[in-house]
């Protein structure tokens, strides 16, 4: 999914990368409220996680691989302010020390996998959350519809900016169909990488799955709770 | 369900797993991975736009496109990489945490 230099014309990597300082600054506020002296440590294995299994592409058939883009797993575990800086961080490494994004398709890359794929895949979390029961059973599972359904997003988006600044004349619905198609298959393994680690967090440690936090009565949850009402 | 009187493992013990886990994924399973390009990728060829590509400038990296430059054991080049990007991740992440944390309690 990571976008290279050339792809797309310069206004449109131009507003890209206004549309990423934007989210990224959002994001810079908003996760000082999600992160805390216990979960902070969490945000930086996320981080790394995503990097390591970005690196391991699965086939897909047809001679096409796909990763993990990792948004919707960062979301649900540490939150979607907090996700987002983990993309960023690690599209940020990708492009400088392994020339894998463009530097100057940087901001879409953030857009697409930062900003897209981590409050698309939290926004079908929360919305699968709704509907599921309520228990710590459920927000693997719900992880996994959002993850499912982050990656064709993603796609649909690179599609909409391709049509928009794209460097080639490629028809939007054919591009469209075409991306949407292939990440579909490639968001099913996103739903099961996503569904196995939150799972295995939320079996150890469900008092530190941000998208369980309102599931678990622990006591610390408790004094937070009274700290806020006092 | 009660999660409260369930046996659990300390914060710590939960990161240096998943950084183990994490540093195997990358130094050692990468090297198993898929070379098929990946569905951008595939679908720039497909329909003929790949060619748009430009050179990247981090090309003359030391660790372009996840390979030590001058190891030529492929296994232990990119599983050097991947080992550098976990540590790199990790510590950029670790230091911006830090950062708003500091500046939130004040």
């Amino acid at each position: 999914m990571h976008v290279p230099d050339g792809f797309l014309d310069a206004p449109t990597s131009l507003a890209t990368a206004a549309i990423a300082a934007a989210g990224v600054g959002l994001a810079l506020r908003g996760a000082r409220r999600e992160l805390s002296d216990a979960t902070a440590p969490l945000a930086g294995l996320v981080a790394v996680f995503v990097f390591a299994t970005q690196m391991l592409n699965f086939p897909v058939g047809a001679g096409t691989s796909g990763h993990l883009l990792g948004g919707a797993l960062a979301a649900v575990l540490v939150g979607p302010f907090t996700a987002t800086l983990c993309l960023t961080v690690v599209l940020l490494i990708q492009g400088l020390a392994f020339a894998d994004g463009g530097l100057t398709a940087l901001g879409t890359n953030i857009t697409l996998m930062g900003l897209v794929g981590v409050w698309v895949g939290y926004a079908v979390f929360r919305a699968a959350r709704a509907v599921l029961p309520r228990r710590t059973s459920s927000v693997p599972l719900a992880a996994a519809i959002g993850a499912f359904v982050s990656v064709p997003a993603a796609a649909l988006a690179f599609s909409v900016l391709f049509a928009i600044g794209g460097q080639a004349p490629i028809e939007f619905s054919t591009l469209a169909a075409t991306m949407i198609g292939w990440h579909t298959l490639i968001g099913l393994g996103e739903a099961t990488i996503t569904f196995l680690a939150v799972a295995s967090i939320a079996a150890t440690r469900p008092d530190l799955v941000y998208g369980a936090r309102d599931l678990v009565a622990s006591t610390h949850d408790l004094e937070v709770r009274t700290g806020a009402l006092a | 369900m009660t999660t409260t009187s369930r046996q659990r493992i300390s914060t710590r013990t939960l990161v240096l797993v998943g950084l183990a886990v994490s540093l195997v994924l990358a130094g050692i399973i990468s090297f198993y991975a898929s070379g098929h390009p990946d569905g951008l990728e595939f679908v720039a060829h497909k329909l003929g736009f790949a060619d748009s590509a430009g050179s990247h400038v981090s090309d003359g990296s030391p660790v372009a496109g996840y390979g030590v430059q001058g190891v030529h054991n492929a296994r232990l080049s990119g599983g050097l990489a991947g080992v550098l990007g976990v540590v790199l991740v990790g510590a950029v992440m670790y230091a911006l945490t830090r950062l708003l944390r500091r500046r939130s309690s004040h």
